[in-house]
């Protein structure tokens, strides 16, 4: 696991928005999709080319998109299963009687569930994880949260190295496989990864203590983004919202 | 577990944002002491820690491996507000750095995997701590019950939220034992996980254990003419009679819950919804004669009684924070009057 988040290291306009606009944008799009009401497809389809369009414009390879909505598989399950478990009118397709809303359902879930997913593709390719966290910083989260999050951010590569490191010796002294005998070796792990992350913890507040740490971070952010920026970031979002607004005004 | 956008309607979505944000900002008024002592790096590393236990592959029996959730061993071991800050910051990562739980579902998510798992883990953990003996050990067996009922209780809660607002129409009952069959058994994995990790913590460093500070024996000190004294261990921060946090978790969790009700009972699409799935015979037919289920999404369904009730439900959920933040002001106040007496 890398320091890097899932940033793809390419320059695009949408790599320049400052990321607290898009992490707004974000926020826009992604609750005016889930308030569309599901029988509009036409909206569904308008919010697909419009994402589409971001992933382009911000040059994320297709088949890193692709891979990466894998996180969605269990809900895909769920959504499939909907049809034969909803209740409602059903309709027979193949010898098969399925559920009308469970289908509506199905389709809403799939929909706005993978929507939100390359919504949030788009902006975690796009934005480094120290950037993300001056956009937090910069939309006013609580700092103590900021400065947890940036440590953790920070020391996510040596806490998953040390895992990996400590996964390596334990199958090389033979504790591999899935038995239940093996679970005391994984957890002692697991156990001693606990007390090794607390300790260098407590190490690295040492170490800053002694630097002169007071208790407040320095700021993480640089400049504000510019009117410009702002609408140049927000435009897609703002599409978005027009055409939920003419979704609920014209109807499917 | 995690929840995808558009599992839930809107108006959930920003109502459990609103309580995520609430519990959010409630611990970090909580923990605030505590951080200001150890350092924001200690919170750091632990949700680090939680992340990378995340996936890590355990074996639980029949051949299977479990996945640890971690709220309630992270409550265990560095105490509920602490813990629920980590948990929060591990899934505001996974969701904005590894496109894992949607965005507008980041705060039902908080709620359900950073909030109830951890208070219900640690509740439940002081609670089997009391008729316990009173040894080091004890906090392995407590922990393993907190953690067998905390992901079946998120399970129940998600089942709620779902009568309330779920985007889908499933019968209630069948989504609950669905829910609920299946999340005992990961609760059971979760209990196993969770007390074979926190024994190997007991053995080696119980005095990292935050649920089991107050069991630190008394040190015994001779002296060079052999006199022999007890002290009792360096009391850690913050540290609290057992009986209040377990008192404000429940009372936290009476709240919370007192809110998502006052939301359900003021939302007139969330008493549809649990009317249709209570009694879906009848709603079934009502549909039926209504002819297609689609006219219920038309441009009908979106009119002010929406608007309004999910405004209702958002003023509650605001009133709910009020009144928890409120809560938490009065507590810090007592407590910075107690540790005045006790410096003077």
């Amino acid at each position: 696991m890398s320091g890097d988040g899932l940033l793809v290291a390419v320059d695009s306009p949408v790599h320049r928005i400052p990321a607290q606009v898009k992490l707004v944008a974000l926020v826009v799009f992604v609750l005016t999709v889930v308030s569309t009401p599901a029988a509009v497809f036409w909206a569904f389809g308008m919010y697909a080319v419009l994402l589409g369009g971001a992933v382009m414009v911000a040059k994320i390879p297709v088949p890193v998109v692709s891979r990466r909505l894998a996180v969605e598989t269990p809900f895909i399950v769920f959504a499939l299963l909907l049809p034969f478990v909803a209740t409602g009118p059903q309709f027979s397709v193949l010898g098969l009687k399925l559920s009308q809303s469970g289908v509506l359902g199905a389709w809403n879930l799939l929909a706005k569930g993978t929507l939100g997913v390359v919504a949030a593709i788009v902006l975690s390719a796009t934005t480094a994880p120290r950037d993300l966290l001056a956009g937090l910083e910069r939309l006013r989260l609580p700092a103590t949260l900021v400065a947890i999050l940036s440590f953790m951010v920070r020391y996510l590569s040596v806490v998953s190295d040390d895992l990996q490191r400590m996964r390596i010796a334990r199958e090389s002294r033979g504790y591999s496989g899935g038995r239940v005998g093996q679970l005391a070796a994984v957890a002692g792990g697991v156990g001693a990864l606990f007390v090794r992350s607390f300790e260098r913890g407590e190490r690295v507040h040492l170490a800053m203590r002694s630097r002169g740490y007071t208790g407040r971070m320095p700021l993480l952010s640089v400049q504000g983004a510019s009117q410009a920026q702002w609408v140049e970031g927000l435009a897609i979002s703002l599409v978005a919202v027009v055409v939920a607004v003419a979704a609920r005004v014209v109807g499917s | 577990m995690h929840v995808p956008d558009g599992f839930f309607n809107a108006p959930t979505s920003v109502a459990t944002g609103l309580i995520a944000a609430g519990a959010v900002g409630f611990s970090l008024q909580r923990a605030n002491r505590e951080i200001r002592e150890t350092g924001p790096a200690l919170a750091g590393l632990t949700a680090a820690f939680v992340f990378a236990v995340q996936m890590v592959n355990f074996p639980v029996g029949a051949g299977t491996s479990g996945h640890l959730l971690g709220g309630a061993l992270a409550a265990a071991l560095v105490g509920p507000w602490t813990a629920v800050l980590v948990m929060s910051t591990v899934l505001l990562v996974q969701g904005l750095l590894f496109a894992d739980g949607g965005l507008t579902a980041l705060g039902t998510n908080i709620t359900l995997m950073g909030l109830i798992t951890v208070l219900v883990g640690y509740a439940l953990t002081r609670t089997v701590l009391q008729v316990l003996p009173r040894r080091m050990g004890s906090v392995v067996p407590a922990a393993t019950v907190g953690a067998l009922f905390s992901v079946p209780v998120a399970a129940v809660a998600f089942t709620g939220l779902d009568a309330i607002g779920g985007a889908v129409d499933i019968p209630l009952g069948k989504l609950a034992a669905a829910m609920v069959g299946w999340h005992v058994l990961v609760g059971i994995g979760e209990a196993v996980i969770t007390a074979a990790v926190l024994s190997a913590v007991v053995g080696t460093r119980p005095d990292l254990v935050y649920a089991a500070r107050h069991l630190q024996q008394d040190l015994v000190l001779v002296d060079a003419e052999g006199n022999t004294s007890t002290v009792s261990p360096d009391r850690p921060i913050a540290a609290k009679p057992a009986g209040r946090s377990v008192g404000v978790g429940v009372a936290v969790t009476l709240v919370v819950a007192g809110g998502l009700s006052l939301f359900a009972s003021a939302h007139p699409d969330g008493l549809e919804f649990v009317g249709a799935k209570l009694g879906f015979d009848s709603a079934a037919k009502e549909s039926a004669v209504a002819g297609s289920p689609f006219a219920d999404y038309g441009v009908g369904g979106i009119g002010n009684a929406q608007v309004s009730g999910a405004l209702a439900g958002i003023i509650g959920v605001l009133v709910t924070i009020v009144v928890g933040l409120a809560l938490a002001k009065l507590a810090s106040l007592r407590a910075n009057k107690a540790s005045e007496n006790r410096a003077s």
